[in-house]
């Protein structure tokens, strides 16, 4: 039993935010993979809900005439990963949403949720940001768009205002087309665990030089952040183990991970490094490129 | 015939169906939920409570705080009472405290129509503390001026021995010796079921209190003893329980929940803990810090295992400094032919309490000791599996400790089976290769040595009563209990062994009452098969006894000529000769009027022998040295444990223990601050409970041994398996990768650490 | 206290209840008597109360119960009929997967949707952990639970 006060089911999306500035303390709820978290925790300000869970409107994956792909953000994850549609242009959102909590969890928490919570170590947020990913934002002054490497603000905070319901996630083709891409969530178990380090790549090869590298970071930085530096630094560059290597230490450049109980700053430095380098000889290899 | 065969669990169906009702599938009208006040710092002593806001809240029934319950102190371990004070577990607890001891510490509790309600007026209860000093390391524990975390001081008992020689002259005649330091982590048991219990009276002056307890008769004492409350008004119901690996060997919430009835008229009162709760506020398993040391000869003897260990009880005694008195003991019959020295100390600390826990202080000594044994061999150049072979007990050999021999022992051939079924040899050759870069193969063993139950240090009591029913069948009443090892249907195997009665007549009632179930202290120590099984026996010997006698008055054959087979009695000399069936003799007994009764048997028994029970595990592991992980590629556990009574039963012991140490040895630590005693990760997010995608797949044998002092040739099973895993990955990684960890878990975190201070990152 | 009329069935039964929208669906099914549901956590990371909502294994306990309108809801006990538990049921018991029971009704669920999903095709124990990695177990180390789905994946 949890400690609910108000319960309102919207319809639809304009009905969710008429009701959200109604009702300023209201929360939105979808999977409840959080907000129920919460309300068991005690957390009054979780207590007044407008329920999300069945909204059609931001379910969905399609892929739009000029190859666009559109997530719903209602999308559970296992919708997410079952698509084909996902599959075929953008696996790398497949694979990072198969590392989320447990069956259980993916079966009912959603993609929207999982960046609406805020947390640095989001499963899904390292793919979206290598992939540029735009999110379509509704609220009671009407629509805006913004891209996933903007949403975040700090640990636990967004962009979204209380009136706005984030809608969709929109990854263009320009962006998904001719990379090979990769995602590693690094934790203490297998399943069931909050990421120590993820890190995400989408790489575009040509003739044996790095084209294009876009390297994003979870848990790294106080929001999930892209090395822009060792971005930058990788352009042009033969696509060698060598090279891998330093692109890898510029990564460090941009990342600034927390010293925690949860694990010392050395130790998610050196594994920031294991991975960059890791994941991008994956990603190059998925861009069919021999090393 | 019965014992040996895979017979399906008695409660298979039950519980695959879920219709298995566990404590809290019971409920009772009106039943009220309570829940603690729980401090939030780890050492301090309340100045104020304010329970205003709480007690004005819809629902809320009634708020007791420490200065409510009865000025008694009462001890929790779930051990027999010792007819000697000098040997009673520490009377250190009060239902609820002024002074708290840990962060989560009782001050308080709120009795409310829902635990939604009592909850939420638990967190409105605003406590006030002045704070007192954290003591969590040994240095501030034992320093002269430390703040006393008890009135008695901070050491809870300390013991020390010398067995098997001359330990100066052992040393003299050492080619090598050694010295290290290691620790072990606490951990939690994590049984699935949480701790929970409720209680209620149907009159005025008995109580009934309903518990997922691994004790009942144990659980009925300590009530009594903490309410100053009559034992024989006390009765104390077990019914089906979701684990409790020795956290459900101690009483947790049930003197609280016979407290509160008492004081509300005899209401239903049930405590549900969280999970969170359960992590942090029942028991752990006790952290050892300390050193080992050892010497090998010139001919590759041991002479000398000398093992000096601090454990740490946390708040409250609990088990105390039974855990590191039993862990040292029964690591004294796996090399038994060297002179053993063993140090212990246990202390107070300002952390969630330390308990029982499988194996209970044994894991945390045979890490030392066979951390120590790997390491020595490997300085005398000599391969750690040879010096095992060559110092592995063997039948006959003295048990240093009691001076008795021990009569089977099995672990050499454990150590050959487990060398053949790993392919060692072959693996140590090939391995060579992978001793660089980042990808590295080793592979580790380690031995174990157990005992079976708790002789002679405690009394090890057993009682069973079997009744024949009208139809045939035979209900088994005993007071040791089913908490998910099995022991109902190995109880039912052997019962049918003796009488002959095929299993599936045989009903061991699962729930025990204390008001009707036989006089037995429980679930603990491996005791079950082996002492409970004695019982079983004798029991069963009498009941077969009184049928044949019954027979023979019914149908005038002489009772020595007859045998019990099946539902049938027939003629020894001639089986397919049906003389009467049991069920025509039993409605005979019970319903002819001039001759018969019921036919019963009851016996009660006292185990006055204690065989040690042996193996070892052997383990093939790579490392990412990069990534700082471990990943077992494969893992057997080898055992003696007598004969196996059930082979599938028998398995899943081996199977959970092993799950168990692999997340003891690479994963599991509850993270607590040394300075202000918070603990970080009382959460299923943060403790690193393996997941099946964290446990590989488990491989496990015997070597069937005989035991003589058992009626069927068993030894312990239960615990043993959790024993020698995690030692065995430790030695597999100091293997592949020459860096020798000392500090459990070996969590990535700790082996980047190391492997970056051995400058191999 | 705020209540909504939903319709579901519940192992094959339809039942119409006026629900307090504060209930998780772990209460809704254990007051209708289904205790195989079981409260290990209540923050959806042990699966000790997972059920099957549409032939999708979820945590009742992370799910509130008005989300259970018009769903079609299977728990360990209508999983056995007449007397005969399901061959899912009977693999566990078979391989030894069962031991103190807590966790068997929420894993045989998973084990469930995972024989039905996958009936037919190759898969491999990695698959099979992965399907079941969102229920925990501490008495039998997860081994025979992995075996037990393997055979029944064999015919």
């Amino acid at each position: 039993m949890f400690d609910i006060k108000s319960y309102e089911k919207a319809d639809t999306v304009k009905q969710a935010i008429e009701l959200l500035s109604a009702n300023p303390d209201a929360k939105l709820i979808a999977g409840g993979t959080d907000v129920l978290i919460r309300l068991r925790e005690g957390h009054e300000e979780f207590s007044s809900i407008i329920d999300i869970h069945h909204l059609e409107e931001i379910k969905g994956v399609e892929m739009q005439d000029n190859m666009d792909v559109r997530i719903g953000a209602g999308m559970c994850f296992t919708d997410v990963i079952e698509s084909e549609i996902i599959d075929q242009t953008i696996p790398i959102v497949a694979e990072a949403s198969g590392t989320v909590g447990g069956p259980q969890v993916r079966n009912v928490a959603t993609i929207g949720g999982n960046l609406c919570n805020g947390a640095i170590s989001a499963d899904s947020v390292a793919s979206l940001c290598v992939l540029d990913a735009t999110l379509e934002i509704e609220g009671i002054d009407g629509a805006r768009e913004v891209p996933v490497t903007e949403f975040y603000l700090g640990p636990g905070k967004i962009v979204l205002t209380h009136t706005e319901i984030l809608k969709s996630i929109y990854i263009k083709a320009e962006n998904y087309m001719g990379f090979g891409t990769h995602y590693y969530k690094y934790a203490m178990r297998n399943a069931m665990d909050i990421a120590t380090i993820g890190c995400a790549a989408a790489i575009k090869v040509d003739e044996g030089k790095v084209e294009t590298l876009k390297l994003a970071f979870t848990v790294a930085a106080p929001k999930p952040t892209r090395a822009t530096t060792a971005e930058q630094f990788s352009v042009g560059l033969d696509a060698t183990s060598e090279n891998i290597e330093k692109i890898a230490k510029k990564a460090l450049e941009d990342l600034n991970p927390r010293d925690s109980w949860r694990a010392s700053k050395d130790f998610r430095l050196h594994i920031i490094e294991t991975l960059a380098k890791r994941v991008i000889t994956a990603a190059i290899i998925d861009a069919g490129v021999q090393l | 015939m019965s014992v040996g065969k895979p017979i399906e669990r008695l409660d298979a169906v039950a519980k695959v169906t879920g219709k298995a009702r566990y404590t809290e599938d019971f409920t009772l009208q009106g039943m009220k939920h309570a829940v603690y006040v729980r401090s939030d710092i780890a050492h301090g002593m309340v100045k104020s409570i304010n329970v205003d806001e709480a007690s004005a809240l819809t629902g809320v029934r009634a708020i007791f705080t420490y200065e409510d319950v009865p000025d008694i102190l009462f001890a929790t371990a779930g051990h027999p009472y010792s007819t000697d004070p000098g040997h009673r577990d520490p009377y250190d607890r009060n239902l609820l405290t002024k002074h708290v001891r840990y962060e989560g510490d009782e001050v308080a509790i709120v009795v409310a129509d829902s635990e939604l309600i009592a909850r939420k007026a638990a967190r409105l209860i605003k406590v006030e503390y002045d704070k007192l000093p954290v003591l969590n390391t040994p240095e501030r524990i034992l320093a002269d001026d430390a703040e006393m975390i008890h009135p008695t001081g901070n050491i809870v008992g300390a013991h020390e021995f010398v067995v098997g020689g001359d330990m100066a002259e052992a040393i003299k005649s050492s080619e090598h010796t050694l010295e290290n330091k290691y620790s072990t982590a606490m951990v939690q048991h994590f049984h699935l079921e949480n701790h929970i219990a409720y209680a209620y009276m149907e009159d005025n002056e008995n109580i009934t209190v309903v518990s997922s307890t691994q004790i009942p008769h144990i659980a009925r004492r300590i009530i009594s003893e903490a309410l100053d409350f009559p034992m024989g008004k006390i009765k104390v119901i077990k019914p089906y329980i979701g684990g409790g690996f020795g956290a459900k060997q101690d009483v947790v919430v049930e003197p609280m929940a016979a407290f509160l009835t008492l004081k509300m008229g005899g209401a239903p009162i049930q405590i549900n803990l969280t999970r969170e709760e359960c992590l942090s506020c029942t028991r752990t398993r006790h952290p050892f810090l300390g050193t080992a040391k050892g010497g090998i000869d010139k001919n590759g003897k041991l002479t000398f295992m000398d093992v000096e260990v601090v454990s740490l009880t946390g708040a409250y005694a609990s088990h105390g400094h039974a855990i590191a008195q039993a862990g040292g003991a029964k690591a004294c019959t796996m090399y038994p032919r060297s002179v053993i020295r063993f140090n212990a100390t246990t202390v107070y600390s300002n952390m969630p309490a330390a308990g029982a826990m499988r194996a209970y202080g044994t894991p945390q000594v045979i890490f030392f000791v066979e951390n120590m044994m790997e390491e020595l061999a490997l300085k005398a150049g000599i391969d750690p599996l040879e010096f095992r072979l060559k110092n592995a007990g063997l039948p006959g050999d003295i048990n240093p400790l009691n001076k008795k021999p021990i009569l089977s022992h099995g672990l050499k051939e454990c150590l050959e089976k487990g060398r053949k079924l790993i392919d060692w040899d072959k693996k140590k050759k090939r391995y060579k290769k992978f001793k660089d870069g980042t990808i590295r193969r080793g592979l580790g063993v380690a031995c174990f040595s157990y005992a079976s139950g708790t002789y002679p240090v405690l009394v090890e009591i057993a009682s069973v009563r079997m009744a024949l029913v009208q139809d045939g069948s035979v209900h088994v009443l005993t007071g040791a209990t089913e908490i998910g090892q099995g022991s109902d249907t190995v109880f039912a195997q052997m019962a049918s062994e003796t009488t002959g009665i095929s299993t599936d007549k045989i009903k061991v009632i699962s729930t025990q009452d204390t008001d009707f179930s036989p006089f037995d202290t429980g679930s603990y120590a491996s005791r079950q098969t082996y002492v409970g099984g004695q019982a079983i026996y004798k029991t069963a010997e009498k009941l077969k006894d009184n049928i044949l006698a019954y027979a023979e008055e019914m149908t005038g054959v002489l009772a020595n000529r007859l045998q019990i087979v099946g539902d049938k009695i027939v003629l020894i000399e001639q089986p397919d000769k049906t003389v009467v069936t049991l069920k025509d003799l039993s409605i005979d007994a019970h319903y002819h009027k001039d001759r018969g009764g019921q036919i019963t048997a009851e016996v009660s028994y006292k185990t006055r022998t204690n065989a040690p029970s042996f193996g070892c595990t052997f383990v093939d592991i790579e490392v990412d040295i990069e990534l700082c992980k471990v990943d077992i590629k494969e893992i057997i556990n080898i055992h003696d444990s007598g004969k196996i009574i059930n082979p599938i039963l028998a398995k899943g012991q081996v199977h959970g223990g092993m799950g168990m140490s692999i997340g003891a040895a690479l994963a599991e630590e509850m993270l607590i601050d040394d300075e202000t005693g918070k603990v970080y990760n009382n959460n299923l997010l943060d403790y690193k409970m393996p997941t099946i995608m964290d446990t590989p797949d488990l491989k496990c044998d015997f070597v069937e041994t005989e035991e003589p002092t058992a009626s069927y040739g068993n030894k312990s099973l239960g615990e043993p398996p959790i024993i020698s895993p995690a030692p065995a990955i430790r030695n597999a990684i100091l293997d592949a990768t020459g860096v020798a960890p000392s500090e459990l878990p070996m969590s990535p975190k700790r082996l980047f650490e190391l492997f970056k201070l051995e400058g191999l990152i | 206290m705020i209540t909504k009329e939903i319709e579901f069935t519940v192992n094959g039964q339809l039942i119409t209840l006026d629900v307090d929208i504060r209930k998780s669906l772990l209460d809704v099914l254990r007051e209708e008597g289904l205790t195989s549901i079981k409260q290990g956590c209540g923050v959806g990371e042990c699966g000790a109360c997972t059920a099957l909502i549409d032939d999708i294994p979820m945590d009742t306990c992370m799910y509130l119960a008005v989300w259970a309108d018009g769903k079609d809801i299977r728990t360990s006990e209508g999983e056995s009929r007449d007397g005969q538990v399901s061959k899912v049921q009977q693999a566990y018991i078979d391989a030894g997967a069962v031991q103190c029971g807590y966790c068997t009704p929420g894993f045989i669920m998973t084990s469930t949707a995972f024989v039905e999903k996958y009936k037919g095709q190759k898969v491999d124990r990695d698959l099979i952990r992965k399907e079941h990695s969102g229920n925990l177990c501490r008495c039998t180390g997860y081994e025979t639970i992995v075996c037990a789905v393997e055979s029944c994946l064999k015919d």
